[in-house]
């Protein structure tokens, strides 16, 4: 499919969702609390989004206009398909929480619990939401912008 | 880092069949958990697993991830990015060419650069030598996980070559660092061709011999056919690629679906077996090593003349937005995800490496099998931990 | 000829003729028992050397070449290293059961030693049971491992004791049940009457396709019982690190090793006795002249090169193949291995009555 039908598509379920089509895929900014089913919706109905190939959040505190942002970011594609898709969530950077996906696809099992390592994203009702790569006893999200660590960080 | 582990109680008075160890946290009645790792012989690295276990059959496989995390996306935020692509050598460090290759092309992609075809031919020629050698290294390794040490010198004896061309163009065997946005570092060394030419001569006999060693004995058969069947769903489902999902009959092969450089020009095949066994698995890295040497034989007498670098700033500044690169390691897909603000040093990197996604599909295969089935199934997912732990 | 018959002989007519019979026959057990150590000794320092080569051989690689001439000194200075090394003793084991354990495999080595026949003449004690006694005794080593794993009170160390146990009681049988054909042709349990029948041709080739049965059967049983590749599952080291000894260091590990070699070649020892005719040179029907040279070659060389062929092979075989899995070990024995085998000795049985081998 097309960006330009795979738009059609969505805009019959999230008419309000925001567009992007400047990039190579078309991206999709949906709200917050349309995000659970709206994943549901990817994944089993038209566009048949079954691999989740990337998903990472960025910090957006370090710019002029994002002071309180974190955005989600989750990657698709289509197996069935071939057709990629960008998705975008806003969340709060002081309170950040979103729902997890990993029952609708089994690898952001993982990739959440990485995300909520090193960014701090609460994912609500994940069945096993603990630091995956730094130790339980950490303090602070590294991939944060303002993360402070003046023994390990160098900065150029 | 030190890290505190409950489970293995080792400071216990009690014999190991006694209450104290058996009942250890999160083990029922009768069951074991053991650690496997961070310093054991098939874990090849700092990768710790926590397997419990009912008599010799697993209940529960978990990874705990992070002895060697280096947090290199944070690193390469304060990189430029003529800097950061030589940093991913230290990720996935066998196929360390290929990292650089998908950085370099994101790059590349956010400048909107042209490459010359000659930089595009070395480019591939060079990844190809990558995966043989990674797939070399892998197959000695996997052989050795299941108690055949011999194959690991044999690998080890046409990888040393492979390492000799590299040397010869790039200045180094490993971490060759041969990447720049638009194009290579420097042209190739006047021998390569020739070399490069003996070599798959001569490799060509040794897969055969590597059949006759491995792959067709029978107790080698009997250890991976049958053990550790991923789906194809689920191998969708899990996110993984490259020769796992590829040997669950997943059409996933990057330098097929979404080709770069040259790979559309090139003729030949995805592999694809539909078993999800570690056999399959197996299969799929073997037959990738011929055609392997199938794409080089095309391309090593058609290196086109011209530069072998595009012209580019000194300072790389990619404009405002989001870049995304996917490119075909020895492992599986690696993406490379660019948020620039643009500036000189990337706002936000994010690298999507396969072990990863490959990894967490561990635990799904392996319960129910035996301890020795875990190396056979660990053996063919060819992981490589500093790509997991970044 | 030179002959260790010879020795033998004459030093017992000595010391019979020098002291009362009392202390003759002390005296004749210190003599043996530092032969059989310092026969384990050099064996140990002889078979690892053996293993590195064979094995580098197979690797296309050099192995140990540095100390002394063509690294030949190499296992010398490594049982020295091991020698300086401390014996840790975990913590939370038990330390008696630990600290006996390799002593108990060590002695279990020893203790076959006795029957087997080192030359024409050669030998320790030429029991009437002689093989009955190697079957019996050989089972007591896997005490000492099920000992060590227990008392290291180390997960890995008593999985891979488990393994061990039920691997060694298994094979056992069919290893006893190649040993017993070679009992029925022969018609008695002692070495020297066994090795007396195969005057006229060894076993192997007498027994007709049973034998040879019998003989892969044998080799296939013994190499899972000295716990060697592909049946190394008790120290499995891609799974199990080192599984029974995982906690040993040191001389405790080093005499782990070392019972580990002795019982390659005792098992091999008692394969080239049973099927190769142990000390008997080869001989070929009525070809007169060859029979007479092969006379000349002393019978230890016959034997200990039929013994350190089998124990190439044994290594071959470990550097050749994959490991096989726990379920697949027990399997092949039970259902492949044991009915074979018992087949096999009622094929035996019946060429021994009406004597239809050569």
């Amino acid at each position: 499919m097309t960006n330009g039908e795979i738009k059609q598509h969505i805009v019959t379920v999230r008419p309000n969702g925001v567009f992007d089509e400047t990039g190579e895929w078309l991206q999709v900014q949906v709200d917050i609390s349309e995000w659970k089913t709206f994943a549901q919706w990817l994944r089993n109905d038209a566009l048949q989004m079954d691999f989740l190939f990337c998903l990472t959040g960025i910090d957006w505190s370090a710019t002029a206009t994002g002071k309180t942002l974190l955005t989600m970011v989750y990657h698709f594609t289509s197996t069935v398909f071939r057709h990629t898709l960008v998705v975008k969530v806003k969340l709060d950077r002081n309170n950040p929480e979103i729902e997890t996906v990993s029952d609708i696809w089994r690898t952001a099992e993982f990739h959440e619990r990485e995300v909520f390592d090193l960014f701090g994203v609460k994912f609500l009702h994940h069945p096993d939401l603990r630091r995956l790569v730094l130790t339980d006893d950490f303090e602070g999200y590294p991939l944060r912008k303002d993360f402070e660590d003046p023994i390990n960080m160098i900065k150029l | 880092m030190y890290r505190e582990t409950k489970i293995l109680n080792v400071d216990s008075k009690v014999s190991p069949i006694g209450g104290d160890l058996e009942g250890a946290v999160g083990a029922d009645e009768g069951e074991l958990v053991i650690n496997v790792g961070p310093q054991h012989p098939a874990t090849h690295g700092v990768l710790h697993l926590v397997i419990t276990l009912q008599g010799e059959t697993i209940q529960k496989v978990e990874p705990h991830l992070g002895y060697i995390h280096r947090s290199i996306e944070k690193m390469c935020e304060s990189l430029s990015y003529r800097q950061f692509i030589y940093v991913t050598s230290r990720m996935d460090y066998l196929s360390a060419h290929i990292n650089n290759h998908g950085c370099a092309l994101c790059v590349e992609k956010g400048l909107q650069l042209e490459i010359p075809p000659r930089a595009q031919v070395i480019r591939v020629l060079m990844d190809e030598l990558t995966r043989i050698a990674s797939h070399e290294l892998w197959w000695g390794a996997m052989a050795m996980d299941l108690g055949a040490f011999t194959p690991f010198f044999y690998a080890f004896r046409e990888r040393e070559t492979i390492n000799d061309i590299m040397e010869e163009t790039c200045g180094a065997r490993l971490t060759m660092n041969y990447m720049v946005p638009g194009g290579v570092m420097y042209d190739i060394h006047p021998n390569f061709q020739k070399r490069v030419k003996d070599f798959i001569q001569l490799f060509n006999n040794k897969i055969d011999e590597y059949d006759d060693l491995v792959t067709n004995n029978i107790i080698f058969q009997n250890r991976t056919k049958g053990v550790g069947i991923l789906s194809a769903a689920d191998a969708i489902s899990y996110g993984c690629t490259g020769p796992v999902a590829r040997g669950s009959g997943v059409t996933c092969d990057i330098r097929k679906l979404y080709p770069y450089e040259v790979y559309d020009k090139v003729a030949f095949d995805e592999i694809i077996e539909t078993a999800g066994d570690s056999y399959a698995r197996y299969l799929v890295r073997i037959k990738e090593l011929r055609q392997s040497v199938r794409i080089i034989e095309q391309l090593i007498d058609n290196i086109p003349d011209g530069d072998f670098q595009a012209k580019t700033k000194a300072v790389l500044k990619l404009p405002r937005g989001e870049f995304y690169s996917r490119i075909e390691t020895a492992r599986g897909e690696f993406g490379v995800y660019i948020v620039s603000e643009g500036g000189t040093t990337p706002y936000r990197i994010k690298f999507r490496s396969p072990g990863f996604s490959n990894l967490s599909a561990l635990d799904h295969m392996s319960r129910g099998s035996k301890i020795g089935d875990l190396m056979a199934i660990m053996g063919t997912l060819d992981l490589v931990i500093p790509d997991i732990d970044r | 000829m030179f002959s260790l018959e010879n020795i033998t002989d004459s030093s017992q007519k000595w010391l019979y003729a020098t002291f009362n019979s009392t202390i003759a026959l002390v005296l004749q057990c210190v003599i043996v028992m530092l032969l059989v150590i310092s026969l384990f000794a050099v064996l140990g320092l002889v078979l690892v050397l053996m293993e590195r080569k064979v094995a580098a051989r197979m690797q296309i690689r050099l192995g140990p070449n540095r100390v002394g001439p063509k690294g030949m000194l190499q296992t010398a200075a490594d049982t020295l290293k091991l020698m300086m090394k401390e014996g840790l003793t975990p913590d939370g084991a038990d330390k008696f059961l630990f600290n006996l354990a390799p002593f108990v495999v060590m002695i279990a080595g020893m203790l076959i030693m006795a029957p087997i026949a080192f030359a024409k003449g050669f030998q320790i004690w030429d029991i009437n049971i002689g093989v009955l006694y190697v079957s019996a005794v050989s089972s007591v080593s896997v005490i000492g491992i099920l000992m060590a794993g227990w008392a290291s009170n180390n997960k890995y160390s008593l999985l891979g004791a488990m393994r061990s146990g039920a691997q060694i009681v298994s094979y056992e049988l069919s290893a006893g049940f190649s040993i017993v054909s070679i009992v029925v042709l022969a018609g008695s349990l002692q070495m020297s009457d066994i090795i007396a029948s195969q005057q006229t041709g060894w076993w192997l080739f007498r027994g007709h396709i049973p034998a040879i049965i019998a003989f892969v059967i044998f080799i296939i049983a013994v190499t899972a019982e000295t716990n060697r590749a592909p049946f190394d599952l008790a120290e499995a080291e891609s799974e199990l690190t080192a599984g029974f000894h995982t906690e040993y260091s040191g001389m405790k590990f080093a005499l782990f090793f070392l019972a580990e070699y002795i019982n390659i070649f005792i098992v091999c020892a008692i394969g080239a006795t049973l099927f190769l005719g142990g000390w008997m040179p080869l001989h070929v029907g009525h070809w007169k002249g060859f029979n007479h040279v092969m006379d000349y070659i002393p019978s230890s060389l016959w034997f200990l090169g039929k013994t350190f062929f089998l124990i190439f092979l044994i290594m071959w075989f470990r550097w050749t193949f994959p490991r096989l899995r726990v379920d697949q070990l027990l399997s092949l024995e039970w259902k492949y291995l044991l009915p074979i085998s018992m087949f096999n000795l009622l094929l035996i049985t019946l060429i021994a009555i009406m004597g239809w081998h050569f």
